[in-house]
């Protein structure tokens, strides 16, 4: 297209923003799928997985899930600001 | 050794803090800048009491236990924070735009109004919140009993039972002073949440102290302890992966609805935005405060005697190392946890208690809507005083009953599995229309009754409450139902069974009943408010009583929300209507307002019940429920648009009809002034001239009756004159011709002027005169006697008119928005809605009433204050006849 | 004469004045002051004359005159009307409700006399 639509630019503004939104929405599904990872590791008496890297796994999931929150709410935000006709 | 006088000291010491803390934060707020009280810092920070003692103490010990596991009461909540947007963004927006006031309002409004339900879910909440309160008081008594075990001679002092009702009381005390001290239209308290979010720092800086020292300073690094970790009998990741699951699961419902979590995630909640920035830090919160549990876990197993209870780690390590300090610390951060918990546990239940218990109970009682006598907010505060003390009071007897041992170690995943109920019906309600009130009633039930049978009642042991044949044999010897072996599947973990089978048959049987059922009008409305609350979160409600009597509503908002808060709201819908004075049209727009103002202080069902009671018949219109069905969002604008034009025109039609009525009133006035002023003239005239015509006529007049003659004739004269005068009087205000004498003076030394020259100057005064001079103390500068003269007049009105024996006249002077108020209120029959329109207008008499006036007394009223930049107005729904006057203090004082 | 006169008026000092002018006269003169309960204190006093003001609390002197028209027993009472409104339309109206004089106030009183006189006599 050419340029000067700004409809267009405030679409593909609030484009951005619903995609942001449905990576939100994403991110408990990927937080409860890698929080269920450990379960598949091997729990035998011989072969078990010590619990300290079950603790670093865990935590390390648990920081990336905290600040790529932080990020997303950040750019939410951002977007909100920015877009006019923000929605639900 | 730190004496148990100096752990009492220090305890008193925080809880005065605490005290102070809400106190300054109640006092910011209410002189307007307390905008930092609400911050998203500070919302946050209150989500944290779902970190109670018992995952303070409790996590060591669950993880000295049974390893990661307790991770997962941790990981479910914070799943739920990241993922806002699913759930929490709706609830919140609904919460805010349905006024909702507890987890039961919520439940009983989106399933139509239902208070059974509300009070159905009320006792539920109790029953899995009662043990929960007794496990904190368990963990305070517990934590003296490690200090004090430490010290010989002040051991013996200790009693359990004392420690707990001291705390209990204590607790009570608090949450009663800064739970209830006002009734809030929005149910906010400041005060608490400042304070508990205060608590929230002082248990994860104790926590996080005793970990840095626990990593640091005893397991001697971090790689250390990781080593000291995998050497431990916790050391090999061993989990179950159906307890993982469900124990996320469950905390992840727990976390959703616990009335606790409720009140500071939803009714607290100040702005939707807070969410965003709680939905990644309350996660780092939890991250941080489950951090050290395993090291603390592993060097109390390793460090500490063989046998020491593990759930009092995070106290014994310090002591046992000789860190007193940080033994306080810890003690300190312990407290705060439990104290926390209960404060907002025991508020948000009385809360539930109050609105959908016992306000039922009282307004059926007492007959009910507008007929009920009194203000209501005394008895509301009165009954979520009661309340609170009562609900920490079964916690304490919990406490008592249950010996305080291990029955209430496992506690905490069984209430959790017990509040878990919720989760269908909540989820339910806000993303399925189709769920109904029948359906969440049958789900709800037997969600609980599985889950007391399959896991609270074999919880207190075998053969306690439920006999070890049902155990083995299942109940009425059915083998199916076995408590923990449902339809004959055994080997299940007991906690992964329970919570499997009520949250599943909870469900099934929820979305069958509702399937199968069919909601009434209401509940369809209510749940497409709730489940579409972002498309119409502002859609009308629906009463259509035109029929409604706006001051019965008048009379009854006042006693709820009290009297000068009703009277604004009465008077700036009637603004927004295009009404003038204090009584709006019954409209639906308007009663949907009022219900929502109404249930800020007693619930949706109660409101809802009121404003039904006076406003009678259906609640839902025609209109509502095409409404509802309309699904196509253009229909939607479209009869928006015409409802909009259509109460537009009715409006203006409003206007018109007033107007005309008005002006037919004033024509039939003119040509009464006339005859009036003709009949107030002659009559007096008539003695006049009769009487001077016997005196001339007459020659055989006694003495005696020379002087009673000329004496009428002297005083129909005066009689003449003042009506004269009034007229005159009258007209050079109308023309604004006055001169004002201003001067400064007191409010009470007019009053009290004014009382005796009305009350002195008529051989009638059976009127007693109420007033509190204490709120009369208010400098003006204005024209005092002017002001007097009509004060003199209403009080004078009020002599004459009141028909009540004994009559009584209160004055009540108040300040507002730099205005003074002085009502002046009889309690007498009133005046009806007819006359209150005319009675400031000249010659205007109520009724057939003669009494001497003229008829011109209000209207010269009205004239002067209007001259003296105030009003006076007819106040209607006080009892008796009731009249405001309102004089600016800004204005009179530039007039200087 | 001994005529009995009942006068129904609400002013103190018009009640009075009427009283005293009347039974120098030589009239019995019994008064009442409400509209409540006028109708029956003149049913149950069967004056030869009544006479009758407008404005009276509790009952309008139309109303008290229109159900005496009514009851047999007063059918034929004379009855002069008095009014301190004195406009076309109040005169009107005591024609219309069976007034046999009426009289507007302040009058002087030689007319009253001679309007009671008249009434009675006739």
């Amino acid at each position: 297209m050419t340029e000067g639509h700004t409809p267009l630019f405030h679409e593909r503004k609030s484009y951005r923003r619903r995609r942001l939104i449905d990576m939100i929405r994403m991110l408990p599904l990927i937080g409860a799928f890698l929080w269920a990872v450990p379960l598949l590791w091997p729990s035998g008496k011989d072969s078990a997985t010590p619990t300290s890297l079950a603790i670093i796994y865990l935590f390390a999931v648990w920081l990336g899930m905290v600040l790529l929150g932080a990020l997303l709410a950040r750019l939410l935000k951002k977007a909100e600001d920015q877009d006019p006709d923000r929605g639900t | 050794m730190a004496t148990l006088n100096i752990l009492v000291a220090v305890c008193l010491i925080y809880v005065t803090f605490l005290f102070v803390v809400a106190f300054a934060a109640e006092r910011a707020a209410k002189q307007g800048h307390g905008g930092w009280l609400r911050s998203p810092l500070v919302y946050t920070l209150s989500l944290s009491i779902y970190c109670t003692a018992w995952t303070f103490y409790g996590a060591v010990g669950y993880a000295a236990r049974s390893g990661l596991e307790y991770l997962t009461i941790y990981i479910g909540p914070s799943l739920v924070m990241v993922g806002w947007w699913w759930i929490l963004r709706k609830l919140v927006r609904i919460g805010r735009s349905q006024r909702v006031t507890s987890i039961a309002d919520l439940i009983s409004s989106r399933y139509g109004k239902s208070n059974l339900l509300a009070v159905g879910v009320t006792l539920l909440a109790v029953i899995g919140t009662t043990p929960y309160i007794a496990l904190q008081l368990q963990s305070v008594t517990l934590s003296f009993d490690v200090f004090s075990g430490s010290n010989e001679v002040a051991g013996s002092i200790v009693d359990r039972d004392s420690t707990a009702l001291w705390v209990a009381m204590g607790l009570t005390l608090f949450t009663i002073v800064f739970g209830t001290r006002n009734l809030d239209v929005n149910e906010r308290h400041h005060g608490v949440v400042i304070a508990i979010a205060v608590e929230a720092i002082v248990k994860l800086f104790a926590l996080l102290a005793v970990g840095v020292f626990v990593v640091w300073g005893l397991g001697g690094g971090l790689s250390e302890t990781l080593q000291r970790i995998d050497a431990s009998e916790i050391g090999m990741w061993e989990m179950r992966g159906d307890r993982w699951a469900s124990l996320i699961f469950l905390s992840a419902a727990a976390f959703l609805c616990l009335p606790r979590m409720f009140q500071v995630m939803v009714v607290e909640n100040d702005h939707e935005s807070y969410l965003r920035t709680a939905s990644w830090a309350f996660p780092a919160y939890l991250m941080v405060m489950s951090l050290f549990v395993v090291p603390i876990a592993v060097l109390g197993l390793d460090i500490l005697p063989e046998g020491s209870n593990p759930d009092l780690f995070v106290l014994t390590l310090p002591l046992a190392t000789g860190r007193e300090g940080l033994a306080m610390l810890s003690f300190l951060g312990g407290f705060s946890s439990a104290t926390s918990m209960v404060i907002v546990a025991s508020l948000a239940l009385s809360t539930m208690v109050s609105n959908h218990i016992v306000m039922p109970i009282w307004l059926s009682a007492t007959g009910g809507g507008a007929k009920i006598s009194g203000d209501v907010r005394n008895v509301v505060i009165l009954s979520r005083r009661l309340s609170i003390a009562a609900v920490v009071a079964l916690g304490y007897l919990y406490f008592r009953l249950s010996g305080g041992g291990t029955a209430l170690a496992s506690i905490g995943l069984i209430s959790f599995a017990g509040v878990a109920q919720f989760l269908p019906v909540l989820l339910g309600g806000i993303f399925w229309r189709g769920a109904t009130r029948t359906g969440a009633f049958a789900g709800l039930s037997v969600g609980f009754l599985v889950w007391a049978f399959a896991l609270l009642l074999p919880s207190f042991g075998s053969g306690v409450l439920i006999s070890q044949s049902v155990m083995d044999n299942g109940l009425f010897g059915l083998a199916w139902l076995r408590p923990q072996a449902f339809f004959g599947i055994e080997g299940m973990d007991p906690l992964v069974h329970a919570v499997m089978w009520s949250i599943s048959l909870n469900t099934l049987v929820f979305f069958v009943s509702s399937l199968v059922g069919f909601p009434s009008p209401l509940e369809r409305l209510q749940g497409a408010q709730f489940v579409n609350v972002y498309e119409h979160s502002r859609r009308p409600q629906g009463w259509s009583g035109s029929a409604a009597q706006s001051e019965d509503l008048m009379i009854m908002a006042q006693r709820i929300l009290g009297a000068r808060e009703a009277q604004n709201l009465f008077e700036r819908e009637a603004q927004r209507q295009g009404v003038s004075g204090y009584l709006p049209d019954p409209s639906p727009d308007f009663l949907q307002i009022l219900e929502r103002e109404l249930s800020g202080s007693v619930g949706a069902a109660t409101a809802h019940a009121m404003i039904g009671q006076i406003v009678g018949g259906a609640s839902v219109s025609v209109r509502d429920l095409m409404a509802v069905a309309d699904e196509t969002a253009q229909m939607m604008e479209y009869s928006s648009k015409l409802e909009a034009k259509s109460e537009e025109q009715a409006r203006t039609a409003r206007q018109l009809r007033q107007a005309n009525e008005k002006l037919t009133q004033l024509s039939v006035q003119k040509d009464a002034f006339l005859s009036q002023v003709s009949h107030e003239l002659r009559t007096p005239m008539t003695s006049i001239r009769a009487f001077s015509e016997i005196l001339r006529d007459s020659e055989k007049l006694s003495g005696q009756e020379k002087v009673k003659y000329s004496s009428i004739i002297h005083d129909e004269a005066i009689r003449l004159t003042r009506l004269l005068d009034d007229l005159l009087d009258l007209s050079v205000l109308e023309n604004g011709q006055v001169n004002l004498n201003t001067q400064t003076g007191v409010l009470v030394d007019v009053l009290d002027h004014a009382i005796s020259s009305a009350l002195t100057g008529s051989s009638d005064t059976r009127l007693t005169v109420r007033r509190r001079k204490s709120h009369e103390v208010v400098h003006m500068t204005t024209d005092l006697d002017r002001l007097a003269q009509v004060f003199i007049n209403l009080i004078g009105n009020a002599q004459k008119y009141c028909d009540a024996d004994p009559a009584e006249l209160t004055i009540n002077a108040s300040l507002s928005q730099g205005q003074m108020l002085v009502d002046f209120i009889d309690n007498g029959s009133g005046i009806s809605k007819e006359d209150q329109a005319v009675i400031f207008e000249k010659f205007a008499r109520v009724g057939e009433m003669k009494a001497g006036g003229a008829g011109l007394g209000l209207a010269i009223c009205r004239e002067i204050m209007a001259r003296l930049g105030g009003s006076v107005s007819y106040l209607p729904g006080q009892g008796g006849a009731a009249f405001r006057v309102i004089l600016p203090l800004a204005a009179s004082k530039t007039t200087l | 004469m001994g005529k009995r006169v009942l006068l129904i008026e609400d002013e103190p000092n018009i009640i009075e004045a009427i009283s005293f002018i009347l039974s120098r006269d030589g009239w019995s003169v019994s008064t009442h002051s409400n509209g409540h309960d006028a109708v029956d204190v003149v049913k149950e006093s069967t004056p030869d004359l009544l006479i009758l003001d407008v404005m009276l609390p509790g009952k309008s002197g139309f109303d008290i005159l229109k159900e005496l028209r009514e009851t047999t027993s007063a059918e034929t009472l004379p009855v002069l009307m008095l009014t301190a409104r004195g406009q076309k339309a109040d005169r009107e109206m005591a024609e219309r409700a069976g007034a046999s004089r009426f009289m507007t106030k302040p009058f002087s009183n030689s007319e009253v006399l001679d309007a009671v006189r008249e009434l009675v006599g006739s």
